[in-house]
């Protein structure tokens, strides 16, 4: 008997229909878990290093993890793994929700999809029963609207279904995977599902998922749920409100914007307004966004309220979470939350990710002012009006031709970066916030921060805000504060940390960027990403886990829980090398792919005060103590402990690592 | 007649506040599972989210009776706006739908409050509730102690299977003959 996996994987070959319920290696989840660590495992041993994202080789999983559909609080996510078309690079996007536990219920741990569909379709999970069906009377609708269309079509009232909008028809490079009020966006998910002309997937499942010692489970959950109950109810002081709390960002329940609305960067990454949040903001935004909610909702077995039901005035109802709300009005200039809740819809219908899309249409925008988008680019098309010049016009213009990739809007659905280069006419000098070929979060800052150096050049994941997590983001002002903080700690992995916050001060010797030391910045940063590949295996929430300050899972109590639902013998030495194993072999692959030292650089001008030196010897420094090279590929020594010889040996033929290079 | 106290357990249902984890669901199931939480199905809970998040309808119900025959009528509920779809407020396991009832055997499921021994201080789906969406409560009742009519006709009923109609029914007039 198989214990927290199911032990199967759905093959779908959409070229000729095939479909096969193949049963899985029990030794894969000793050595890569699940979720994110044997998905890269199915990619690194299926798809060879040249393909490229719209080939048919390209294969897109879509996983469950080890902790999903048990009753391990907030374990929700669905990770979705293929080559991005943006990146190049594999993409790893997750959405919260309730699809990957539908489908272990159905008895799959992961889907696997191969090759491209001649004709549109959707995928019908129904337990043993799997049907590839027609979706050619669902091409054109909404992300969302799709979703009930399914669900009416089959009467399933209960089924989960992922599915695209327009712009994943369309291909464009930052569509999402919608699903229910969650999203895998970043990176173009949608792209590649669009590609290989799946309109959506559908999941029913009523069979059991065995847990391998369910009172053992059930005494960590319900200690969880009382440390749970006692963050809820005692938010960390001193920290701004955002942070305070448990759970992905509460941009739902909190209304007070004014650190987001005034430290972020509006438009294309670009103006810091301070003062926005004045008397007139704070009265109307609050209330428009509580117009807006009609109901604070939460994904799978979890008690927090992270998202929203929508329903705003005569706009269709949708679902929403996170910073959508804000992101739109932001790149746009337009100081209305009523222009969010508006488009906001749209966006989510169309499928696109609301983290790059705004910076491509505030990008835009600077290209149509800067006299490189011209007029040729703005007239009507054959199937389209000319671009209004009015600001939310010019926006939802914009927005809707990328979705459809129409005009120039067929340019900008690549992306910032790759819409830069082919526009080409000083458009690249616009390009000044993306990491990869990745947009960032529209965040400018004075001091370079080392700790954040360090995230926001190595991670896979190529998108901070997802790798940030439990170090606090700033030191404390005052002493009383620190130790306060410091005295109820347990997450961290070892006491003697508590030490270096105590140290951390605003300003002088003991400030960014000189401390946290270099060396300190590497455990600090390693330890993060640690707990993040661990929750990426587990498909845990990372708001409730890797992500936030003090949170309910952490590297104390996962090995128990991950035990109690496997049955693997687990310490937290063993657990992590396994994630070590799959975060190296998840690297190993992107460098085979090309990436490399020269590719991981925060943009230029994300902090005003840069340390050229410093920032060379963290990142050297940073390579060594992960077991890289100087160039950023694990080294022969550091994969053979993991196991991973036949990496290092792969890497060898390619000369991504020289003979003697350990 | 004499009167007895008799135990009243309700959960109370504040649909309002639910914000539709199914948190409920998993762990009915986990502790109705044998050995006791060794396996998670939802669709065998004897407590049900009726979903439909663009509507706003997050219902918990729970399992009751079995029947064996759906309704001669059905009713749609328009609530505050909100229309529910017909048999939503039914806690019945009913041949009409496919919820309450095992999904392999497709045995009918009742919720039981989580008897067990010794007993709960709450039912597992109320304690597992932490948004206060369940909450339990229990209270004592005098009532007058009466024969349970339905207990002596499930009597009657297997005694007319075994022995046939007539001779019960001689056996009942020769008994109140006595008397």
């Amino acid at each position: 008997m198989r214990y927290g996996e199911t032990g199967y994987n759905l093959e779908i070959d959409l070229a000729t229909g095939n479909i096969e319920r193949v049963e899985t290696d029990p030794k894969l989840m000793e050595t890569h878990l699940g979720g994110l660590g044997t998905s890269v495992k199915l990619h690194w041993d299926r798809v060879p290093a040249d393909v490229k994202p719209f080939d048919d080789e390209n294969m897109l999983i879509i996983s469950s993890g080890v902790l999903n559909a048990t009753p391990a609080f907030s374990a929700n996510r669905t990770v979705v793994t293929f080559y991005s078309p943006e990146s190049d690079l594999l993409a790893y996007p997750m959405m919260g929700g309730f699809f990957s536990a539908e489908l272990k219920y159905a008895g799959y741990d992961k889907v696997i999809f191969h090759n491209k569909s001649p004709k549109w379709v959707y995928i019908w999970i129904n337990n043993d029963k799997v049907e590839i069906r027609d979706a050619t009377h669902l091409v054109g609708r909404g992300a969302l609207e799709t979703q009930d269309l399914i669900r009416m079509e089959l009467n399933q009232p209960n089924a989960q279904v992922a599915a695209i909008g327009v712009a994943g028809e369309n291909k464009c490079f930052t569509a999402s995977i919608e699903q229910g009020r969650s999203s895998a966006s970043r990176l173009g998910g949608g792209a590649i599902f669009g590609d290989k002309k799946i309109k959506a997937v559908a999941v029913r499942g009523t069979q059991d998922v065995n847990i391998y010692n369910g009172e053992a489970f059930m005494k960590e959950m319900k200690d969880m749920m009382a440390y749970i109950n006692f963050r809820n109810a005692n938010p960390i002081p001193d920290v701004m409100t955002i942070l305070s709390g448990i759970g992905s960002p509460q941009e739902m329940v909190h209304t007070d914007e004014k650190w987001h609305t005034e430290n972020f960067m509006w438009g294309n990454a670009r103006t810091r307004r301070r003062g926005f949040w004045d008397e007139k903001i704070n009265e109307e935004f609050p209330r428009t966004q509580l117009e807006g909610i009609k109901r604070l909702i939460s994904c799978f077995n979890c008690p927090q309220h992270c998202g929203a039901l929508i329903s705003y005035k005569e706009t269709p109802r949708y679902m929403a979470k996170c910073f959508g709300k804000l992101t739109y009005m932001m790149a746009a200039y337009v100081d209305s939350m009523d222009f969010a809740w508006r488009t906001l819809q749209r966006a989510t219908e169309y499928g696109v990710d609301s983290f790059s899309t705004p910076q491509i249409l505030a990008f835009a925008v600077e290209l149509i002012e800067a006299g490189i988008i011209t007029e040729k680019d703005l007239k009507a098309g054959p199937t389209w009006p000319a671009c209004p010049t009015d600001k939310e016009g010019r926006f939802l213009w914009l927005l809707d031709r990328v979705a459809h990739r129409e005009g120039i809007g067929d340019v900008l659905a690549d992306g910032v970066y790759l819409a830069a280069r082919q526009i080409g006419n000083g458009a690249e000098a616009f390009d000044h916030n993306t990491i990869k070929r990745h947009e960032q979060l529209p965040l400018k800052l004075g001091t370079m921060d080392p700790l954040y150096y360090l995230m926001y050049a190595t991670n896979e994941k190529i998108s901070i805000t997802q790798i940030e997590g439990n170090w606090p983001q700033g030191a404390f002002p005052t002493m009383e504060q620190r130790e306060a903080f410091v005295k109820d700690w347990p997450q961290l992995p070892d006491d003697s940390w508590k030490q270096w916050l105590l140290e951390w001060e605003p300003r002088g010797e003991k400030a960014i960027p000189y401390f946290p030391t270099i060396d300190m910045c590497c455990q600090i940063v390693d330890w993060m990403e640690m707990l993040h590949n661990i929750d990426d295996a587990c498909c845990v929430c990372a708001g409730m886990s890797s992500f936030c300050l003090k949170p309910p899972y952490h590297i104390h109590n996962y090995p128990r829980i991950i035990s109690a639902a496997t049955g693997l013998d687990l310490d937290e030495a063993s657990l992590k090398k396994i994630v070590n194993r799959s975060r190296n072999l998840h690297r190993a692959l992107n460098n085979r792919r090309g990436m490399s030292r020269k590719d991981e650089k925060p943009p230029q001008d994300h902090w005003k005060r840069r340390f050229p030196e410093i920032e060379e010897n963290l990142l050297s420094a940073y390579y060594t103590f992960k077991g890289w090279n100087q160039d950023g590929v694990p080294t022969k020594e550091r994969l053979n402990e993991l196991d991973l010889g036949y990496v290092a040996e792969d890497l060898e033929k390619r000369g991504l690592l020289k003979d003697g290079q350990d | 007649m004499a009167k007895i106290k008799k135990k009243v357990k309700t959960i109370k249902v504040d649909a309002d506040k639910c914000n539709g984890c199914r948190g409920c669901e998993i762990v009915c199931s986990a502790f109705h599972s044998t050995p006791r939480y060794s396996t998670i199905n939802p669709a065998r809970s004897r407590i049900q989210i009726i979903r439909h998040p663009l509507k706003d309808v997050w219902l918990p119900i729970f399992a009751g009776e079995y029947t064996p025959a759906e309704c001669m009528g059905r009713e749609k509920y328009v609530i505050d706006g909100k229309e529910y779809d017909e048999c939503t407020f039914c806690r019945a396991t009913c041949p009409s739908r496919d919820i309450f009832k095992e999904p392999d055997s497709g045995l009918p499921l009742k919720c039981d409050m989580c008897e067990d021994e010794p007993p709960l201080e709450q039912p597992k789906c109320v304690e597992w509730c932490l948004n206060d969406v369940l909450v339990y409560e229990e209270r004592e009742e005098e009532v007058e102690e009466s024969v349970e009519m339905e207990k002596v006709e499930t009597g009657l009923v297997s005694m007319i299977d075994k022995y046939g109609l007539d001779k019960v029914a001689e056996a009942i007039a020769r008994i109140s003959q006595k008397d």
